[in-house]
């Protein structure tokens, strides 16, 4: 396989994954903004913006900060390199690049995914700004259901390598932000408040059952960590996103034969990882965790790269 | 303005609309099916080609990656018989441009002995002397070439232009036909059809059979293609799927010791034959254009060396040339001995006083092209130009007047095509795509049909609102009626 066709790939799954979780971001603000018993309003979007490292991109255009304009950044802003539409863009970019490694299914899907977004200016009003994020999730999931009926090659090994990879980095930033910055003035832990922005979180990346399957009781921050951290059952949290990107780097050793930095590097990752309880976590501070393991999973991309000779 | 009405393919030359012998069925099938289905069953096409993104980009326009070619649901046929003739006369003519080039970039017998002038060859920017005396394996320099046709009678076809370069549109062909028989299964039960799907079959056959010679058993064939930004780059991607090889792009590549690389993951490739779909100034930096930032420096020389076999030869523009075209009657016969079986269409060369003065006189009759031109633009169709559009020809005609060739207006045939006011006659010209190896010349039976969708056009480029048909080969003489 071509390097740059590799590194197309890997990329594609990583912008793919990011316009899903930008998505999945949009879909939970919508509705902490909507369930607060006080309007989380203007706290709620903001965060949404600290999420994805966009909140000096959104304040340099001006705009002020509603929900309207929020929501019409992070789907369909051109130079905000975070928004849907500019993942899109980029996914669609590199799959057009490497329209040869993709079968038709997974191709259209990616087509389909962008041209919801191509050629609108808003995302219209709560309803319709839920259809498009529905839309998105949809054209995502055929995309990952079509990269299964792939040949089992190196092509698929890819896309679902830079997939988990950025998940990895969504759901640390996703939490990082969530425990250090929302809880306003005159909230206390464990409020209403408090609650609703753990459940968005859980919302974010489709783990409310998953809660309610593995603990019987009431949401607590400790436990929603320990499930986001560290339980690999769930595809969405760190651990889970840890695990896959050694399976894929194996995967993709046997059929390469490249094996090197990358996997040694993952599979510490994940092994410390498993040996981590949460109380670790929380006791030596989860916004020092989750910053760490952002640098690390960024020298994993870099070590990726370097074995696969993507430049 | 009104003009003599032209042929139609299937209706014939009559008044209304009785099919030609064989054609019945067809014309029976567009008289009894719904327009509102057969619109349906066209727009359903066409969303099946964006969702696949089968897009090509109109230079100069701002948006333009996404645009679709229109789509046509009635098909364009050729009998048996009408196709054997072409295929003979596209054979000969194939044969004598690859002999052409082969004696151009050798020893230039044809210049020597006088039926071209050297200076037209020799200071023509499409000649290539970086090209001369390479011996490409098997003396082929133009292994695809697409040879555009027109029709204005029953037996009468002319050849239009060829394009000897990197002709497109082969995608087209097999995605139309895919369209076809998704959409118009009927259709293939009423006629017997020939297949095109084998055609990537014998794109790859081709290209391994001019692998350089004593290189490996199984060559290593790449698509060269200058990028996603390319009009044509789902046609490069579609190529490269079905006839299961790399897409490479020039950055992917890279020239060591006159052996090109390419660059994979575990390591380099070496590579045999590259269809390359980028023009020759961009092939080569060292070579061609210092300035381009495409291209893979050190390719010529691998080339020259006789390391890897570049589909189509660097310098096949001089046989496509449009001023070289006018003399394709004196090559035929130069290297076939014969006459050509496929006339060239009267060709009136500017850059001849006393012809200069023939076409100023007579330009609102004539069609006038750029010599080096292509995709339509830089071209005046006399009889449907507006005065001020003839004026200006008139002053860049008399400016530059070497720059231009002049043809009269033919009244190409017509095909049924569906339009806002039900089926009507369109003007129609046809590219089949002839392929040349070692083993001599293969032609699948079919080629891109284009259409000039508005009523009277006969401006069939896709940049200029042209649309596509599927092209219907028989293996017999029609269907009974």
């Amino acid at each position: 396989m071509l390097s740059r066709t590799a590194a197309c790939l890997y990329w594609l799954g990583r912008y793919i994954e990011r316009a899903d979780f930008t998505a999945r971001l949009v879909e939970a603000t919508v509705r902490l903004d909507a369930l607060s018993a006080q309007p989380a309003g203007e706290v709620a979007w903001m965060s949404a913006l600290l999420v994805t490292d966009a909140d000096a991109a959104f304040m340099a255009t001006g705009d002020t900060l509603t929900p309207q304009n929020v929501s019409r950044f992070l789907t369909l802003s051109a130079d905000h390199p975070g928004s849907i539409i500019h993942c899109l863009d980029r996914a669609r970019d590199n799959a057009r690049s490497v329209r040869t490694a993709l079968t038709r299914e997974a191709w259209s899907a990616i087509n389909r995914a962008w041209l919801i977004f191509h050629g609108r200016a808003s995302p219209g009003g709560t309803q319709a700004t839920l259809n498009l994020v529905d839309q998105t999730k949809a054209e995502v999931r055929s995309f990952e259901g079509a990269v299964h009926r792939m040949m089992r090659n190196q092509a698929s090994g890819f896309i679902r390598l830079g997939q988990a990879l950025e998940r990895a980095d969504n759901t640390a930033r996703l939490l990082d932000v969530k425990y250090h910055i929302l809880l306003p003035e005159g909230e206390y832990v464990g409020g209403t408040m408090d609650r609703d922005q753990w459940t968005t979180i859980l919302q974010t990346v489709s783990a409310v059952t998953a809660y309610r399957w593995l603990y019987s009781e009431g949401l607590t921050p400790s436990r929603v960590t320990e499930l986001l951290v560290l339980r690999r059952e769930l595809p969405l949290s760190i651990a889970g996103a840890a695990e896959e990107v050694v399976e894929m780097l194996s995967a993709l050793g046997k059929r390469t034969g490249l094996q090197g930095e990358a996997d040694r590097m993952a599979r510490a990752r994940l092994g410390k990882l498993g040996a981590t309880k949460v109380s670790d976590v929380i006791g030596g501070g989860l916004h020092e965790f989750l910053e760490d393991f952002i640098v690390e999973n960024a020298e994993l991309n870099g070590a990726i790269a370097r074995q696969f000779k993507f430049v | 303005m009104a003009r003599p009405k032209a042929f139609d393919e299937i209706w014939g030359s009559g008044a209304g609309r009785e099919a030609r012998p064989g054609f019945a069925p067809i014309s029976r099938w567009m008289d009894e099916t719904p327009s509102a289905e057969l619109q349906r069953r066209q727009q359903a096409a066409e969303a099946a080609f964006r969702q696949l993104g089968i897009t090509f980009a109109v230079y100069g326009e701002e948006d333009a990656a996404e645009r679709i070619i229109p789509f046509d649901i009635v098909p364009r046929m050729f009998t048996r018989s009408e196709w054997s003739k072409l295929s003979a006369g596209l054979v000969q003519r194939v044969q004598a441009l690859n002999a052409f080039l082969d004696d151009v970039y050798g020893e230039r017998r044809i210049l020597a002995e006088g039926i071209i002038p050297p200076e037209l060859i020799l200071c023509n920017p499409q000649f290539r002397p970086e090209a001369a005396g390479a011996k490409p394996p098997h003396g082929i320099y133009s292994h695809i070439c697409g040879i555009d046709l027109v029709r204005t009678g029953p037996g009468d076809f002319w050849v239009l232009e060829d394009n000897a370069r990197t002709p497109s549109g082969v995608s087209y062909m097999l995605e139309n036909r895919e369209a076809m028989i998704r959409l118009c299964p009927e259709l293939f039960r009423m006629f017997r059809v020939a297949a095109v799907d084998s055609y990537p079959d014998r794109l790859l056959a081709t290209m391994r059979s001019v692998a350089p010679r004593g290189m490996a058993a199984d060559p290593v064939c790449v698509i060269l293609t200058p990028g996603r930004f390319n009009s044509a780059y789902y046609e490069h991607s579609f190529l490269a799927d079905n006839l299961g090889i790399e897409l490479v792009e020039a950055a992917d590549l890279v020239v060591d010791d006159d052996i090109v690389w390419m660059r994979t993951i575990t390591g380099r490739v070496k590579v045999d034959v590259i269809y390359r779909r980028i023009d020759d100034d961009f092939l080569d930096p060292l070579v061609f254009r210092p300035d381009s930032m495409l291209g893979v420096p050190g390719l010529m020389a691998a080339y020259r060396a006789g390391n890897v076999t570049l589909v189509n030869a660097p310098g096949t523009g001089i046989a496509d040339d449009k001023a070289i075209y006018s003399y394709m009657p004196e090559i035929v016969r130069f290297y076939s001995g014969g006459e050509a079986l496929l006339p060239n269409v009267e060709t009136f060369r500017c850059r001849e006083p006393q012809v200069l003065k023939y076409v100023l006189d007579n330009l609102a009759e004539l069609v006038v092209k750029l010599v080096d031109g292509s995709g339509g633009y830089g071209m005046l169709v006399g009889p449907t130009a507006s005065k001020a559009e003839i004026e200006a020809f008139r002053a860049a005609l008399i400016a530059e007047p070497h720059r231009y060739i002049a043809q009269p207006t033919l009244a190409l045939s017509t095909v049924p095509t569906l339009t806002e006011s039900g089926v009507a006659p369109r003007h129609v010209d046809f590219r089949p795509f002839v392929l040349t190896g070692a083993n001599g010349v293969d032609i699948v039976p079919g080629g891109l049909t284009r259409v000039a969708l508005k009523e009277g056009s006969l401006v069939v480029n896709s940049s200029q609102g042209g649309g596509t048909k599927d092209s219907f080969v028989l293996l017999d003489e029609g269907a009974p009626d």
